[in-house]
């Protein structure tokens, strides 16, 4: 029992970063812009995670300066894209580029030093409940806050007029503009959140999931998390399930590598990228369901005639 | 105060010619002041990275090598995104390329003669080009989105690569390090002119790839074709252009272009393979296709720059004692300036103040 509580809470773990990340990145496909830069975004977050944290010694201020990060850093590509409606694609690429660079060069310092840790969460009585309390009441706080993202954002999109507005924004920039919204300020908003998002995702992993700085030590989650918007249908709930998917898809691998499974350990630590592709065919095969969810306007550059 | 964009009558000639200038400059303004943060006297650095690396002729042949696998890949990029296809997996082309190509020379090390180099760069193409037909493959029989899939294989065939030198490839005499067998002097690239540097056919190879796409892409009605799809489809598809026959086409040209580059860069500059046989030359290759203006010419004198960074970085690591990373960094911002300065040949931009209403009629005018 012991033991599937604490694979169950690895779970989680492993899942978290990929689920706020993925989150960010359905607001910002919702209003239709498509940022290809999580990856960089989130491994910004990550250096300023723990950069923050080890200098203040506090791991509450990484975790804000996490999200602080993030957010500026898609400021940088809100500022292409919708100011000077550069190609998103491309665009959302250099800010990966350019994110892996930077947090690489800021970081050199970091490398080997042990950092700060978030505490589990600890309710007396509820946390020391069999089975239950530790997965429930026991564990890091940004797991609770991805929860508390989930069920917000779907909130806010589906039951929302702001989040009706966002969406039809996603669906068709040109009527919304013809109707007077404010289509660049909202797109702004979104791509910032999804920035903070992104950069509280590299700060679970830097400051809860490895408290240390590796190199590029995202490997390939943010681009995981932009699959898993895909794997959703852009809808939040699917995004939840996903996530938790590929963090046992993540998790089993590495204990099959513990337990000594006769397979190779670089076949298994492939398994995760692997399994991206082989959701991604079984969710695109279907062309016009596909069509049908994807916001309209994705990708797409807006520019406003007066 | 906001910024607005004008859009122009037509495509600024100006500025196309100017952007990657521009774009150049204000990286090097950045730089200026990102060293200056870092505490360093900007002229030295600019000096360190961008003159010493190229003062003495044996360093020439140095950014030769850096620039080779830059070209190569950069150029079969540019195919791909001229068609609004989107490989970002070229780095994982790269490493499968130089896994097949090196089969020989590892697995039968024997086998000797003047046909060997000829057939290892082959199959460097065709694994290269075969690696690079899964994500075009799965976006034309599965409609699955060619970026991630493409990137998802680059981490696949890197770990692929690190259990082949560590596993069954691994040099039984190399004392348990991971590497393979030095490949035999048959399965090596020659070098140009060994008298005043190591610089090898690679950098040949990459001019007349740069030549030949030149050709295909602005005098051939393959390259119209692909010219016509990639602007707008629905055009192509009327002018009877099979939109899945080109994504084929460009994933396996720059696929095999990649994979030339992968066993060029083995069998040239390091002689075997080792579980890192890439600095990011792939992803690099992006911001050289882009630099060079998705021309293949551009690509030749781009490529030259952003090699030329890699030299940069290596030498402000040893002279500067500063992160080889910086010159990610200055990769990175190269690309955002010169994707901002590409908006000025499509559009004007002036700044407005904050009171719309009041001058709206003028402006109204002023763009008729």
């Amino acid at each position: 029992m012991d033991m599937t509580v604490s694979i169950l809470l690895t779970i989680a773990t492993a899942a978290t970063p990929l689920l706020i990340a993925a989150i960010g990145e359905l607001v910002v496909e919702r209003s239709g812009v498509l940022n290809l830069g999580v990856e960089g975004m989130m491994v910004m977050g990550a250096v300023a995670g723990f950069g923050a944290g080890f200098l203040t010694g506090s791991p509450w201020i990484g975790l804000i300066a996490a999200i602080v990060v993030g957010a500026l850093f898609s400021l940088l590509f809100a500022v292409m894209t919708l100011s000077l409606a550069t190609n998103q694609v491309a665009t959302g690429l250099s800010l990966t580029l350019l994110g892996l660079g930077l947090s690489g060069m800021l970081g050199t310092g970091f490398v080997g030093l042990p950092g700060e840790r978030l505490p589990n969460l600890y309710i007396p009585l509820l946390t020391d409940l069999p089975v239950v309390g530790r997965l429930l009441f026991g564990q890091d706080p940004i797991f609770y806050i991805s929860i508390a993202l989930v069920f917000g954002v779907s909130w806010f999109l589906f039951k929302t007029r702001t989040g009706l507005t966002l969406r039809s924004i996603g669906d068709s920039h040109t009527s919304a503009h013809a109707l007077g919204i404010q289509v660049i300020k909202y797109r702004y908003l979104a791509v910032m959140f999804g920035g903070a998002c992104a950069g509280l995702a590299g700060g679970h992993l830097s400051l809860v999931y490895t408290p240390q700085w590796v190199e590029n030590m995202t490997a390939g989650r943010g681009w995981i998390a932009l699959a898993l918007v895909v794997f959703s249908s852009w809808r939040p709930l699917r995004v939840l399930a996903g996530a938790y998917i590929f963090g046992a898809v993540w998790i089993g691998q590495l204990h099959a590598q513990a337990f000594g499974i006769p397979v190779p350990s670089q076949f298994l630590s492939s398994l995760p990228y692997l399994a991206t592709i082989v959701v991604l065919v079984i969710i695109s095969r279907n062309k016009r369901l596909t069509m049908m969810n994807t916001p309209a306007s994705l990708g797409q550059a807006f520019v406003p005639d007066r | 105060m906001r910024l607005e964009l004008v859009k122009r009558p037509q495509r600024s000639m100006l500025f196309s010619a100017l952007s990657p200038f521009i774009a150049f400059g204000l990286t090097i303004v950045a730089g200026a002041i990102l060293f200056a943060l870092l505490g360093i006297n900007p002229l030295t650095a600019f000096y360190t990275y961008f003159i010493s690396p190229i003062t003495e002729v044996w360093q020439l042949h140095e950014l030769a090598i850096k620039a080779a696998p830059l070209i190569l890949i950069a150029v079969g990029l540019s195919v791909c995104f001229r068609s609004n296809i989107w490989n970002i997996g070229a780095e994982g082309q790269f490493v499968f390329g130089a896994i097949v190509g090196s089969v020989i020379p590892v697995l039968y090390p024997d086998m000797q003669g003047p046909f060997v180099l000829p057939l290892m760069l082959l199959m460097g193409m065709v694994g290269g080009a075969a690696y690079a037909a899964i994500p075009a493959f799965l976006k034309t029989r599965f409609n699955t989105n060619e970026i991630l899939t493409s990137l998802m294989l680059v981490y696949v065939a890197q770990l692929f690569l690190d259990w082949l030198v560590r596993g069954p490839w691994r040099d039984p005499k190399g004392f348990n390090f991971p590497q393979t067998v030095q490949f035999n002097p048959s399965a090596v690239l020659p070098e140009l002119m060994p008298m005043s540097g190591r610089a090898n056919l690679g950098f040949v190879f990459a001019l007349v790839a740069a030549v030949l796409v030149w050709i295909l892409m602005s005098r051939m009605l393959k390259g119209f074709e692909i010219r016509v799809l990639g602007s707008s489809p629905r055009a192509g598809r009327f002018a009877g252009f099979s939109f899945n026959r080109m994504v084929f086409f460009a994933f396996m040209l720059s696929g095999a272009l990649a994979g030339l580059a992968g066993i060029s860069e083995v069998s040239g500059a390091i002689g075997q393979l080792q579980p890192s046989i890439s600095p990011g030359y792939g992803f690099t290759a992006i911001i050289v296709a882009f630099l060079g203006r998705l021309n293949p010419l551009g690509i030749v004198a781009a490529g030259l720059v952003l090699g030329l960074t890699y030299l940069g970085g290596e030498a402000a690591q040893s002279v500067l004692g500063i992160s080889d990373k910086v010159a990610r960094v200055f990769q990175g911002m190269l690309l955002f300036f010169v994707l901002g300065c590409d908006t000025l040949i499509h559009y004007r931009i002036r700044l407005v103040g904050l009171a719309p209403k009041l001058d709206a009629s003028p402006k109204l005018e002023e763009a008729h």
